[in-house]
């Protein structure tokens, strides 16, 4: 789960890390209000979930309470990259003198958290890890144990942090570790951090992941999700318990484990892709899938208008499909979908199911032995009806 | 021979008597797996199929002498699990849960290693021994005893490809999945590894997908020491960037961890890349 800027900005500053003292704004009076009690220059910085939100016009600097409430009032609403603007922060100018960059992660492959900083900020790690990798330093620490100070000074003295500030961001490492642990983040970043003029830190952008798989532990976070960015369809899934992504091809496909349900996909690209067929979604209906569940996936599925056939890909191991197939029938009966639709049943109980579909005898329904077999007959059922 | 489990392994279900951990307790006991017992917390004392049940790991462990557990109780008490398993002596953990943070998990793996204690998964399908021994939820149906190892970070995935050999008259020496998650226990290479120094493995198939770079560190190990021939498939060459596939683990980051990428490294490697599961056992024959 993503925070917004504002959001991860607030958290941090629960860790003890200075942050600009803006505000959250949701109408350009509301900004023009900020603007007037912070005084001078200020920022006003779009929040939403996309990166690019500068080069899209959503961060304009503005001279007075006049101009922020001007800019206020183009920003929100805004679409970027196809998302409204719903809020906007309202910070003070910073005295910028040097940009800082500053984040924990989670290195999976090494299985321990991950500081990398950098005195060359501002600019994405991505594309610093590119342009200059040995202006990255790097350094592991011990998950049990946690951030030792000599660590600290190791990184401060290696990234080449003047001396005056080691204090200052050795708190501001600590405070970010702690704030990354507790959170149970996958990533809290801060980009830039800033060295002002009076030589003092400044957290002034910072982005912050939660770990979706502990948001059981985190009700304080979990309120704060926003759910504007995400599709009406991945929503309704996410409260059914399955897991959707939509895609823009045009056979929808219902599959069970998520290994198998991108196998499926790629199987309907590499045998459709000349003809610019590919996959509508990513579904995983999990284990031991009901028929309630069944066929709340197959609403969603057919929510997309895109879908022109949909490929139920099953292997049973401790999903019986027996009780597939009856959750299909119970499926078509309620949805009834105008949409031919290739079922494939292997594994536990096949023989049981594919006979309780082929009995059924419901129009256009194919069936498949094969997922070779499958994902072709799904491919020339869309052929047929383009 | 095989790795990991065959026959003799003892083993004890933490979680026995919950729903999930009872099925496949039942089934692994229908396989010929040596159940020694289970641990529920607060049931000791119970009886699970003729199977003694206990409160505590140390206890089980003490009674039953088990060499391997199997963890099956939910995320959120998963992680003590399987610490719980490493303090009592237990040298194999496996351990099924899907959805355990990352944060504890990057404890646990440093816990295990600090204890000497293997473990595969989380978020895994178990590992099995065709013929011998199955440990965790990989149905019987999909593998009969040969001479492929068998690597996989999916579940359904593997027994697909394991059900496509069978058809083709290709046996198993061991299956093992290794997990869908970020952080794991067992990685692509440590399997690679024992698939290699195994004398009854003679070929192997890997089974990945996209996020992270374990297949790029397994082509690695497949160039610079392996000499039995290995064929792959990588899952999610059609998954868009910045979505996370079901899997916790499964998320193309910018720019890293793509099918294309992991496919050209093992292909480079020597490796065998199917574009098609299905393929897989003319790849092995």
């Amino acid at each position: 789960m993503k925070l917004h800027e504002y959001q991860s900005k607030f958290l941090f500053r629960d860790f003890g890390i200075p942050i600009p003292q803006g505000k959250v704004a949701t109408s350009p009076n509301e900004a023009y209000d900020i603007a007037q009690e912070l005084g001078g220059v200020v920022v006003v910085k779009a929040q939403v979930h996309v990166g690019g939100r500068g080069k899209a016009g959503g961060v304009k600097v503005a001279q007075n309470a006049e101009e922020a409430k001007r800019h206020a009032a183009s920003i929100l609403g805004m679409d970027i990259k196809g998302l409204a603007v719903e809020r906007v922060l309202i910070d003070p100018g910073a005295d910028i003198q040097q940009e800082v960059y500053l984040a924990i992660t989670n290195d999976r492959g090494a299985g321990k958290p991950l500081i990398m900083t950098s005195m060359e900020g501002g600019m994405d790690i991505e594309e610093l890890n590119r342009q200059r990798p040995d202006a990255i330093v790097r350094e592991h620490v011990d998950p049990i144990m946690g951030l030792h100070d000599y660590q600290k000074t190791y990184i401060a003295s290696a990234m080449g942090m003047p001396r005056a500030q080691w204090r200052s961001f050795g708190r501001i490492l600590s405070g970010l570790y702690k704030c990354y642990s507790a959170s149970d983040a996958e990533l809290a970043e801060i980009n830039p951090l800033v060295i002002t003029g009076d030589g003092d830190l400044l957290a002034v952008d910072g982005k912050v992941i939660i770990d979706d798989n502990a948001l059981f532990r985190q009700p304080a976070l979990t309120e704060r999700r926003d759910t504007s960015g995400e599709p009406d369809s991945e929503r309704q899934a996410r409260e059914a318990g399955i897991t959707y992504i939509k895609l823009d091809g045009q056979i929808g496909c219902m599959v069970n484990g998520a290994g198998l349900a991108m196998t499926t996909m790629d199987m309907t690209k590499l045998y459709g892709d000349e003809d610019g067929i590919g996959p509508a979604n990513f579904l995983d209906i999990g284990g031991g899938a009901s028929p309630e569940q069944v066929a709340a996936a197959l609403r969603i599925i057919l929510s997309d208008e895109n879908v022109k056939c949909v490929l139920f890909n099953i292997f049973g191991g401790i999903t019986r499909c027996d009780e597939v197939a009856n959750g299909i029938l119970t499926a078509y009966n309620e949805v009834n979908p105008d949409v031919p639709m290739v079922i494939r049943l292997q594994g536990t109980n096949a023989a049981a199911g594919n006979r309780i579909i082929s009995e059924a005898q419901i129009p256009h329904i194919i069936s498949a032995e094969t997922l070779t077999e499958a994902a072709q007959r799904a491919v020339a059922a869309v052929k047929e009806r383009s | 021979m095989s790795i990991l489990i065959d026959r003799t392994a003892r083993v004890l279900v933490q979680g026995i008597t919950g729903r999930q951990g009872g099925f496949h307790a039942k089934l692994m006991m229908e396989y010929g797996t040596d159940v020694v017992g289970g641990v529920t917390p607060g049931k000791g004392g119970e009886w699970f199929e003729g199977k003694p049940v206990f409160d505590t790991m140390r206890m089980a462990v003490a009674t039953t002498n088990a060499d391997v557990s199997l963890v099956t109780v939910p995320a959120r008490f998963a992680a003590d699990a399987i610490m719980e398993a490493a303090d009592a002596g237990i040298k194999l953990v496996i351990c099924l849960t899907e959805h355990i943070p990352v944060s504890d998990m990057m404890k646990v793996v440093a816990f295990c290693q600090r204890r000497g204690t293997r473990l595969i998964g989380p978020n895994c399908p178990g590992v099995m021994t065709p013929g011998q021994a199955k440990i965790g939820i990989i149905p019987a149906m999909v593998a009969t005893p040969g001479n492929v190892g068998v690597v996989s970070k999916s579940g359904t995935l593997t027994y697909e490809v394991g059900f496509a050999m069978k058809n083709h008259g290709i046996g198993i020496s061991t299956i093992v999945g290794i997990g869908g998650d970020p952080v794991i226990g067992t990685t692509f290479v440590d399997v690679l590894e024992m698939f290699e120094n195994d004398p009854e493995t003679e070929k192997v198939a890997l089974l990945g997908e996209i996020g992270g770079s374990a297949e790029i560190v397994a082509a690695d190990y497949i160039k610079n020491a392996m000499t039995k021939p290995v064929a792959a498939f990588i899952a999610g060459r059609s998954a868009p960037p910045g979505k996370r596939m079901g899997h916790a683990g499964a998320i193309v980051d910018g720019g890293e961890g793509s099918a294309e990428e992991k496919i050209m490294a093992l292909e480079a490697a020597g490796a065998r890349v199917a574009a098609n599961p299905e393929e897989i056992p003319g790849l092995l024959a």
